[in-house]
């Protein structure tokens, strides 16, 4: 690893003075679980290193029934796991954050640092840039090895997938996401923080250079049904291979409107409206939420290696909206 | 930093990872650097009784903390009960993922302290083995917890 210069500060106000206005010259430190591997592979080569650890107002997680969750951005995502208000009211985020296999990383890893985690697209980390590009500008996936690259939203320049466990649910409940900069703090919808880079120099989130995630809002559920559903290689840490999650507003066994959000599939993200007004007005039972998962990925378009990722999205809608219509909240 | 109950002083770069602090500064080698990337598990050590990835940890980060390395876990040269059925299970081949496999084990019986076959499984994602011991580790880690309660060895 470079060296570098550490600060630690205490509040927020002066972890945004420490940032500057250049990507990758400063990099914040949560839980460490991706950056320092970014840095031991050079991917970024930050001049200061901001650990915002000390920083006490982001920690923490509260409840209320009248405003919902609050969740500090360096909420450990074992103690979102093991929180009983998130375990009844909001499992698809519990799930999420368990199908995070590793305790180690569950013991120290943030939910901050879930969402600004970045891509695990090989070339990317093998120092291909963002958009994984030859010298010619030409794309190193498309002829390459994709198979865990993108199957939606994937039109180009960009290929990966979202690395986020947590995104999906967190668009599916309506949450927000608090970022703080040096004109204080701006609330962005969950569906808008993650945005799709047009070059690499960008980066895949709505933060400015100068911005921190504080917290996670998310509303109350209303009685929403919620859910995740992952699909993945093996049952040890790895990122899933596809990923659904699902909250749905239902009577009885009819669902009366639904927010399905697919991740690992697209470089952002992936809300399905195709897929949520098809389940809106139904009743669940397997072949409408197999139908659903159909309805989920009629827009993918699978790239040479990639084809088995659609049917495993269709798995995980199916599978999520059965899991949400069982138990959730 | 505090380790195994002994206090250590060090003065290093901030860029200096926790595991290389302990293998390179303070000659604890126990912990091995395998991918050193967050994600085989072989750096595993307790740090303020969690267990965490020591490459993925600065060394300034565990300023003033508590440590326990594999070197910790015996007492007076006796074996530490998951050490013991490692030994006894057979839960090891070539060795190298062993020392952070056994944090990992003890770690997960101080919270857990009687699991079942699926809760160890869940409980040991974040170690790999490429000789692919799993069956011997999930074994010492039932029989480790049985002996903890006062069992009886392999009952």
């Amino acid at each position: 690893m470079r060296a570098f210069e550490y600060a630690s500060p205490t509040t927020k106000e002066q972890a945004v003075a420490l940032l500057n206005n250049q990507w990758g010259e400063t990099e914040v430190l949560a839980g460490g679980m991706d950056l320092l591997s970014l840095m031991k592979d050079d991917v970024t080569r930050p001049g200061r290193v901001i650990n915002i650890k000390e920083i006490k107002e982001l920690h923490g997680l509260q409840y209320s029934p009248s405003t919902g969750l609050r969740i500090g951005a360096l909420v450990t995502l074992q103690e979102l796991l093991e929180n009983e208000t998130v375990r009844k009211e909001y499992p698809s985020l519990a799930q999420a954050a368990e199908g995070v296999t590793s305790p180690q990383i569950r013991d120290l890893g943030t939910v901050g640092g879930d969402l600004c985690q970045r891509p695990r697209c090989w070339y990317f980390r093998g120092g291909f840039g963002l958009l994984a590009q030859d010298s010619s500008g030409k794309s190193l996936v498309l002829e390459g090895e994709n198979k865990y690259h993108a199957i939606l939203g994937n039109s180009g320049p960009a290929y990966f997938v979202n690395p986020s466990s947590l995104a999906p649910a967190l668009i599916a409940l309506g949450a927000k996401i608090r970022l703080f900069g040096p004109k204080g703090a701006r609330d962005v919808a969950a569906g808008q923080f993650f945005v799709t880079p047009k070059t690499n120099q960008e980066r895949e989130y709505a933060l400015k250079t100068n911005e921190i995630v504080t917290e996670l809002l998310v509303p109350p559920t209303g009685g929403a049904r919620n859910a995740t559903y992952e699909v993945r290689q093996k049952e040890a840490l790895d990122w899933p291979l596809a990923a659904a999650a699902v909250s749905l507003k239902m009577s009885g066994k009819n669902v009366t409107s639904a927010r399905i959000v697919l991740g690992h599939v697209a470089p952002v993200p992936w809300p399905v409206p195709d897929a949520e007004k098809f389940l809106a007005g139904k009743t669940v039972s397997e072949q409408v939420a197999q139908d659903t998962g159909g309805a989920a990925v009629t827009g993918a378009k699978r790239l040479s290696q990639n084809g088995y990722k659609v049917q495993l999205a269709r798995v995980a809608v199916k599978r999520a909206i059965l899991r949400a219509a069982e138990g959730g909240a | 930093m505090r380790i195994n109950g002994t206090r250590q002083n060090l003065s290093v770069e901030p860029r200096v990872t926790l595991l290389d602090a302990l293998r390179n500064y303070l000659d604890y080698t126990g912990a091995k650097k395998v991918c050193d990337r967050a994600t085989c598990g072989s750096c595993t050590v307790i740090l303020g009784g969690k267990m965490v990835y020591s490459c993925s940890v600065l060394a300034i980060e565990a300023q003033g903390k508590d440590i326990t390395t594999v070197e910790g876990l015996s007492t007076n040269g006796k074996l530490a009960p998951i050490q013991a059925a490692f030994v006894e299970n057979d839960a090891q081949q070539c060795g190298f993922c062993t020392p952070g496999f056994v944090v990992a084990c003890k770690a997960f019986l101080d919270k857990h302290p009687s699991p079942t076959l699926a809760d160890v499984e869940k409980g040991l994602g974040g170690n790999l083995c490429r000789c692919g011991t799993y069956a011997g580790v999930r074994q010492a880690v039932l029989a480790a917890a049985n002996t903890m309660r006062g069992g009886q060895k392999n009952g």
